[in-house]
């Protein structure tokens, strides 16, 4: 008995009670599993698959196209690049794109959904019709339009590649609207909290509040859109470079394999199939992740 | 509410001005012009060019030209000379709008369809069988989906024709590529609002009152789940608008939308101009109607 009373007084934390609501979502631990194991593949790969010889630009003209063997377990594409290793190089960038845009629209986003929401009254009117007003305009077809004309050469930072800097750009200059959104809501309802108001009668100053006691309360929400971002980051740029308009060569990312892939597919398929298959199956499990995510920390939310 | 549509119909017009000339700046402080990738022209030509098209006035003169040109339907084509770009837009508009209307539909259909089965029959392996496609169709990009579909109905069956645009036939596969994310999107929402509306007081009142279950499922669960779905309809036109340039790529439609991306390519600020206000314009109308959609469908809501 009075066991049970001391569990009770040490009580649970959200953070706990996430953990283990996330637990019980078999398809989500399985999705970050997965997710794991690709990262991995795509991170630590190129190394191991280099110890036999398969290198990123290695070429075998002679082999050309060749279909799925057991010294290219992918198969190669048309001028004898392995396509395993190609795929490994093509998911780091695609990663990357992803996590350099959702950084952006972190940063942006967080910190203007918060002044916007903190502040409230007039400045919060206008920050908010701000963003309506963005995100009723079609901005993909700006963006379309941006990467056409815009030369990548005139973006170059040092050693990264223009055509990296602008998809950064582009995507993550986007992708921030909805999270202000959301963040803006959540401050504005933690804003009248009690334990607001207690930092302010001691004197806290005001963007201390803010980010120091406001914003980490609004984390469950934001870690929920953010894993719904990763997927709709690396569905932009595979589609922009689809069109032609994003990563260029000798770089490759998921998107450019599969056009590559999607061009040649009569006669080679597997040149769709393994780059399809891989990033496919990477949207798949960031959509479960996200889900049982949305389940263990927005219980509200879950969808029954 | 009329008086509520009329003005923000005339609040569509600064809207649409503004985001015009954010792309004609963006097209004018981009290196490069529309004529660079000509072979060399003799000076006198090039100057003759640039007059024809207004391109050797001030940014400002040139905006308001070639605005006041789109308006009466007599802007040239920068590079298809002798022909308006209100006359590209009317020929090439209405294949992208079979094709969006053709996915849309199907979308509509079929994740609603799924939607009912999945929530009438929850936790089924009916149910799970939907949601389980619903959650592939998210995750697989169009772009992957397209080739596939080829090679399955196209190649390998016969049962389609591949590629173009000329009778019903042809346009299956294209539809039913560009609509599929949103039909596995609609599915799940559709789904998820049924099951929320299931289980208000007012189905239990139907219910104890002796309706018949058809008719509480198709007049009153339906009306009341439908809701999250016709929110989703205004950005998913948009994305439709966005998604018919990769299916046009794929498929060699003649549409607006791969010619947009072309036209930006090639710098045709006259028709990049054009088509990004007529899309503009198209949209915001769009979620206009999908605002006026919802009070319909739910009274407690007034539009604002």
């Amino acid at each position: 008995m009075s066991e049970q009373v001391l569990e009770l007084a040490d009580g649970t934390s959200l953070w706990q009670d996430a953990w283990k609501r996330w637990r019980r979502h078999k398809v989500s631990v399985a999705s970050a599993a997965t997710l794991v194991l690709i990262l991995s593949f795509c991170l630590v790969g190129p190394a191991i698959a280099g110890l036999f010889g398969l290198t990123y630009d290695g070429q075998d003209l002679a082999l050309g196209a060749a279909g799925p063997s057991l010294a290219h377990p992918f198969g190669t594409d048309v001028l004898g690049r392995d396509l395993m290793v190609r795929t490994m190089l093509g998911g780091r960038v695609s990663l990357l794109v992803a996590a350099v845009a959702t950084s952006v629209s972190l940063v942006v986003g967080i910190t203007y959904g918060a002044i916007s929401g903190y502040w409230g009254g007039r400045v919060d009117a206008i920050m908010m019709r701000f963003v309506d007003i963005m995100l009723s305009l079609p901005y993909l077809l700006l963006v379309i339009v941006l990467m056409a004309v815009v030369p990548p050469d005139a973006l170059r930072l040092g050693a990264i590649d223009g055509s990296f800097v602008m998809m950064f750009a582009a995507l993550g200059l986007v992708s921030w609207l909805i999270l202000a959104r959301i963040v803006r809501g959540q401050v504005l309802s933690l804003r009248e909290r009690e334990f607001v108001e207690a930092a302010r009668a001691i004197g806290v100053p005001p963007m201390t509040i803010l980010f120091r006691h406001v914003v980490p309360n609004t984390l469950g929400p934001v870690i929920v859109y953010t894993t719904l971002t990763i997927p709709g980051v690396i569905l932009a740029e595979a589609f922009l470079s689809f069109l032609g308009l994003g990563i260029r060569e000798p770089n490759a990312s998921w998107g450019t394999l599969v056009n590559d892939g999607a061009n040649a597919m009569v006669v080679y398929p597997w040149l769709l199939a393994f780059p399809g298959v891989v990033m496919a199956l990477t949207l798949f499990c960031l959509n479960f992740l996200g889900d049982g995510l949305r389940d263990a920390l927005d219980p509200h939310a879950s969808q029954h | 509410m009329l008086g509520t549509i009329i003005r923000r119909l005339i609040g569509i017009a600064p809207l649409v001005l503004t985001l015009a000339l954010a792309t004609f700046l963006l097209l004018k402080l981009a290196p490069g012009g529309p004529f660079d990738a000509e072979r060399n022209f003799p000076p006198e030509i090039a100057r003759q060019l640039e007059a024809r098209f207004h391109l050797d006035q001030p940014w400002y003169t040139q905006f308001t030209v070639y605005i006041q040109g789109l308006l009466d339907g007599t802007l040239p084509s920068l590079k298809r000379p002798g022909l308006t770009v209100g006359e590209l837009i009317a020929e090439s508009f209405p294949v992208s709008l079979t094709l969006g209307s053709l996915a849309l539909g199907f979308a509509l259909i079929t994740g609603i369809s799924a939607g009912i089965i999945g929530a009438i029959r929850q936790n089924s392996p009916l149910d799970w069988a939907t949601m389980g496609f619903a959650l592939v169709g998210i995750s697989v990009p169009n772009f992957v989906l397209g080739p596939l579909l080829v090679f399955f109905f196209a190649l390998g069956l016969g049962w389609l024709p591949p590629a173009r645009w000329a009778g019903l036939d042809t346009m299956i596969l294209p539809a039913v590529t560009l609509g599929m994310a949103y039909a596995a999107y609609i599915a799940r929402l559709t789904r998820a609002g049924m099951l929320e509306v299931i289980r208000a007081d007012f189905i239990r009142t139907a219910r104890a009152k002796g309706l018949a279950e058809q008719v509480i499922v198709w007049r009153h669960a339906l009306r009341g789940g439908l809701i999250p779905v016709v929110t989703y309809l205004g950005p998913a036109t948009a994305r439709i608008v966005t998604g018919t340039v990769v299916i046009e790529k794929i498929f060699q439609v003649p549409g607006l939308g791969y010619y947009f991306v072309q036209s930006a390519l090639d710098r045709d600020y006259s028709m990049v101009l054009g088509v990004v206000t007529f899309y503009a314009t198209i949209l915001m109308v769009m979620n206009l109607l999908v605002d006026v959609a919802y009070t319909v469908l739910d009274p407690r809501v007034e539009i604002s």
